[in-house]
């Protein structure tokens, strides 16, 4: 039996982030996807409602086949994204729509991606998802469904109606409509 | 149970559990006066892992291309300050080598600058000293690095304060359960005990195992002094019942 050890303590990323990490910034995850092309945009706000200028969040999806990516080709799909907050707080990225995935029970689970959010003030990243409006899928979500109904929606993107291939997803640390965060 | 086939000599978890209390800081600490507006109001909800929080991104050297692993130099000439090699190995929860995972660090100058718009520091910066890097580890988990030990700097939290030197590292691991970003702090630093960040993980324990270790094995004559930082991700191949 192998000897145990401790995990190392996070620590918060800082408001210098992007000096180590903007090398590997990544805003465009569709070069050699499969599935429909979107734009995930949205901002990130604090206890007060002001917007969070200094964040960064990664997400790791599957491509619209429902497939994670265990390559790192540089013209193949990768699934990871980078993208940090601007000065109001926003942040933006192009993908695809990630297909239904297999859940541990052998069900499926509706399209979504995972997300770690990295900030000043966080001394361990926030983990949350990305679901998207309209899907079938959400209804049978087992992640979702361990949800109080009244909070889902915080993890759902809305869809513009004007333009169909984009969707809305906004991140509140605090209040009223305090987004959902995982401990995974 | 379908028998499982390992190497087990590297790292290959199939689950990841969660941390014992204490060893992780929490997401509210009012120290830290930034994390009273950022930090969530309600406990993170537990979900079980799925396919998606058990894979995670790849990375290779055509990633890091042109990355040596000396952040010394990558100016017209070498970087001031005190010469240092940090090193040390990336490991699992079982004490087995994460092997080929991406780390990135980035740090202050020598005189606790960062190269970063938003550091309004009066220090000075260094046309020489970049401040940042990326490497994988190798097939041991080992991972190198030639940089400048980091000053101390002033920050708002509170009146005179000044975070100890420290490198941040971020890691990414097997999977996105996996993933870390942490700070290396060093050896005796006078400022330690009063570092709101880093005293916000209450076991005393795994706050120590932040610090790195000066290291005579990978300190070399008349060049450079070593410090080791060896870093456990989560993840484990070893049932509950073993552990």
């Amino acid at each position: 039996v192998a000897t145990q050890l401790e995990p190392t303590a996070s620590q918060t990323v800082g408001p210098f982030f992007q000096l180590g990490l903007e090398p590997l910034a990544v805003s465009d995850l569709t070069r050699g996807a499969s599935g429909k092309p979107i734009t995930i945009q949205g901002a990130i706000f604090d206890g007060n409602g002001a917007p969070v200028p200094d964040a960064v969040i990664e997400t790791w999806q599957a491509d619209g086949s429902g497939a994670y990516s265990s390559s790192a080709e540089p013209g193949s799909f990768r699934g990871f994204g980078r993208v940090a907050t601007d000065d109001a707080g926003r942040f933006q990225f192009r993908t695809v729509m990630p297909g239904p995935v297999p859940d541990p029970r052998g069900a499926t689970q509706a399209p979504h991606l995972i997300v770690a959010i990295f900030m000043r003030g966080l001394l361990r990243h926030l983990v949350t998802r990305i679901y998207f409006e309209h899907e079938a899928d959400n209804a049978r979500d087992r992640i979702l469904n361990l949800v109080a109904e009244t909070r889902r929606p915080t993890l759902i993107a809305a869809r513009r109606p004007v333009a169909a291939d984009v969707y809305t997803w906004n991140v509140r640390l605090q209040g009223r409509d305090e987004t959902v965060f995982f401990d995974v | 149970m379908q028998p499982v086939v390992t190497d087990s000599s590297v790292s290959n978890p199939s689950h990841y559990p969660r941390p014992a209390a204490g060893t992780q800081p929490p997401y509210l600490y009012p120290e830290y006066v930034a994390s009273i507006l950022r930090a969530p109001t309600h406990a993170p909800i537990v979900v079980p892992h799925t396919t998606s929080e058990l894979t995670g991104p790849r990375f290779t050297a055509r990633d890091i291309a042109g990355s040596t692993g000396d952040l010394t130099v990558e100016g017209a000439g070498r970087a001031l300050g005190e010469r240092i090699v940090v090193s040390g190995r990336v490991l699992d929860e079982d004490g087995r080598p994460v092997r080929d995972t991406l780390i990135e660090i980035w740090q202050a100058n020598a005189a606790g600058r960062y190269l970063h718009r938003s550091d309004q520091h009066n220090a000075p910066l260094d046309p020489c000293f970049r401040g940042r890097g990326h490497v994988l580890t190798d097939e041991l988990g080992r991972y190198r690095f030639v940089t400048v030990k980091p000053g101390a700097y002033p920050w708002g939290n509170h009146s005179n304060a000044w975070r100890p030197a420290h490198i941040h590292f971020s890691i990414f691991g097997p999977a996105f359960a996996a993933r870390l970003v942490t700070q290396m702090y060093f050896p005796g630093d006078p400022l330690l005990p009063f570092d709101p960040i880093y005293n916000s993980t209450a076991d005393a324990s795994a706050r120590s195992r932040l610090v790195s270790a000066f290291d005579w094995a990978t300190t070399l004559p008349n060049e450079v002094l070593g410090y080791r930082f060896d870093v456990v991700l989560r993840g484990s191949a070893a049932t509950p019942m073993e552990r």
